[in-house]
């Protein structure tokens, strides 16, 4: 089964069909590409899988749950994580404290423990601590873990927004334009770096970018959008060589 | 560095924070057993801690969940009225004085934590500054409120009038607790400087666990970005309610504290109006958002100096303000911040380890 099928998703603000009949199949370890051109509905369709907007048509199962309409928070427990476009940290919270807030709701000691820093409250920091840091490392930010995050360097800041996503424990991520600012050697080391998250956390991703060369690289599969609605679906070398595609967003 | 040292860290600040406060308390006591101390110190120990506690309180919300409350004074108040409305009515009862002020401050912190809970439920979910606009108004209608509130109590059970005290309409033997703008008369002074001390303590203690908890964190994400708060999972309205109601039930402790310290207790613009809020808010922007020794610090500080200055008349409040911009400047200007941090690195002989989270 799917890990996340859409069907006819649609919405529209005022006159505006943003995104009409949107329809994605998603299976498990993939590697999957959103793409178009600006102002296509990609951001949107993100918005709308997570929960910042309400569809207004269709449905949006994960494994097979319909999630259409549940609100962020719910959204995200369900299993789905994101990064933004413009990197949302929390700035003056730690490198290690930003990943242990994506842990809020895996480690439940109560206010009351906190309080009186029961066994259960250290058993449960310590326990967070340990994954925060592995997941850290992972990222090769293990160095910068009590730095704040605001105070990091562009593309670390990437790599802590992905970290913290994985570290609510996701079944899909959604990262929104990872590449975005960045230059061809991080480019080429965020390819690293996503891969090695869909190969070390057995991760579905489903990614928006406007980098040909990463999408190109990494993808499995893409979808074309194009004012709203899908231009093209399939796998990447094909969909990159379709004329229609080339025509509408790459130019020829 | 690792987990446990970096609990270690934690653990030895707030330690310094407490033994700061417990060196204060000494010294004062000290002070007053030599028996040099004026009256005027003597009735100031008390008002330390309450405008401690309010500070730490404040700071809950404007430090760590990063939302402005203008009208903190309305809490005190609330805190303040109830408690003492209990302890009238427990007087003569026999009950013993401790038990009653434990009682009290119970009473007391409820109550503002449910009136902080209403406020916080339609406001917290709106983004942008509405909080500050409502507390405003909230603190103004409750003082107004009670300025008018007539509450008595008699055989039959508890009476409630906005217009005198006769609409009460007390049976033989009633008694009139709340007496409109003359407020409650007679309230028994349970309070010293040794339990302002103890629920400074307490609160501070509240304030620094909740902070370095998985919650504490969780409000701080909300506060830095709420969006990706969101995305993350955490509920942003839930957990900005949650420090908001805590905070105003310490504000309401704070407030019995108030209440049990003066004979006679009215809700005026002086002690419970928006220069009261406003003076609170002066603590925590100059003692640090988000530092809560700073919040004790600068309240004790921006308390004592108006009074150790009366002698110098006309030339007070001038001195005044320049205290508050050197305050602003020692606590704020990045490069004083890096001066200070510079020299405490020095200090202890240590290398720069680069941490420098608020």
């Amino acid at each position: 089964m799917a890990v996340l099928k859409a069907e006819a998703l649609g919405i529209s603000f005022g006159g505006l069909k943003a995104v009409d009949d949107f329809h994605i199949e998603i299976e498990k370890r993939e590697l999957y590409g959103l793409i178009g051109p600006n102002g296509a509905g990609k951001t949107t369709i993100f918005n709308l899988l997570t929960g910042v907007y309400r569809p207004e048509s269709g449905r949006i199962l994960l494994d097979g749950e319909n999630i259409a309409g549940k609100s962020c928070v719910e959204i995200n427990q369900r299993g789905i994580a994101r990064t933004f476009q413009n990197i949302r940290l929390f700035h003056q919270l730690s490198v290690l404290d930003n990943v242990k807030a994506g842990f809020y709701h895996h480690f439940p000691y109560s206010l009351l423990d906190a309080v009186l820093h029961t066994p259960r409250y250290f058993r449960q920091e310590k326990e967070m601590d340990k994954r925060a840091e592995e997941l850290l490392s992972v990222f090769e930010l293990s160095e910068v873990s009590d730095c704040r995050a605001g105070n990091l360097p562009y593309g670390k800041q990437r790599k802590l927004e992905i970290a913290r996503a994985l570290a609510t424990g996701p079944k899909l991520l959604l990262l929104d334009e990872p590449a975005a600012g960045m230059n061809p050697n991080e480019t080429e080391e965020l390819m690293g770096t996503i891969r090695l998250v869909r190969d070390r956390f057995d991760m579905t991703i489903l990614l928006i970018e406007h980098d040909m060369k990463l999408v190109s690289g990494i993808c499995d599969r893409l979808t074309v959008l194009n004012f709203g609605q899908v231009l093209k679906q399939g796998e990447t070398a094909e969909v990159l060589h379709d004329p229609e595609v080339v025509k509408a967003y790459l130019g020829e | 560095m690792n987990g446990n040292g970096r609990r270690k860290k934690i653990f030895q600040s707030d330690m310094a924070s407490y033994a700061m406060i417990l060196a204060a308390y000494l010294a004062a006591e000290l002070f007053l057993r030599s028996g040099a101390a004026g009256s005027l110190f003597k009735g100031l120990l008390v008002p330390l801690c309450i405008y401690s506690i309010m500070a730490l309180s404040l700071n809950l919300v404007v430090g760590i969940s990063g939302e402005l409350s203008l009208g903190h004074a309305g809490f005190m108040c609330i805190g303040a009225f109830s408690s003492a409305s209990f302890s009238m009515l427990m007087k003569g009862q026999g009950l013993p004085n401790g038990l009653c002020l434990f009682l009290a401050i119970v009473i007391g912190a409820l109550s503002a934590a449910v009136f902080g809970f209403l406020i916080g439920i339609p406001v917290l979910r709106l983004k942008g500054d509405y909080l500050a606009i409502v507390t405003l108004a909230f603190g103004e209608i409750i003082k107004n409120l009670i300025n008018a509130l007539y509450f008595g109590v008699d055989e039959r059970g508890a009476h409630f009038s906005l217009k005198d005290g006769a609409a009460l309409k007390l049976a033989g033997g009633g008694r009139i607790i709340i007496k409109g703008a003359q407020g409650i008369t007679g309230t028994p002074k349970l309070s010293n400087f040794t339990v302002g001390i103890i629920l400074l303590l307490l609160s501070l203690f509240l304030v620094l666990r909740l902070m370095n908890s998985r919650t504490g964190r969780a409000i701080a994400a909300v506060r830095d970005n709420r969006i990706a708060a969101e995305s993350i999972g955490l509920d942003a309205a839930r957990l900005k309610l949650l420090a908001f109601t805590i905070s105003a039930a310490i504000a309401g402790a704070a407030g019995v504290l108030y209440a049990h310290n003066l004979s006679s207790l009215q809700a005026l613009p002086k002690n419970f109006g928006y220069n009261q809020s406003i003076m609170i808010l002066v603590f925590v922007v100059l003692g640090g958002i988000g530092n809560m020794r700073g919040s004790v610090i600068a309240a004790v500080l921006l308390t004592l100096l108006p009074e150790l200055l009366r002698s110098l008349n006309d030339y007070r409040m001038l001195i005044y303000a320049v205290v508050l911009i050197l305050m602003m400047l020692f606590t704020s200007s990045p490069s004083f911040l890096s001066f200070r941090r510079e020299l405490l690195l020095r200090l202890r002989g240590r290398g720069k380890d680069g941490r420098e989270v608020s």
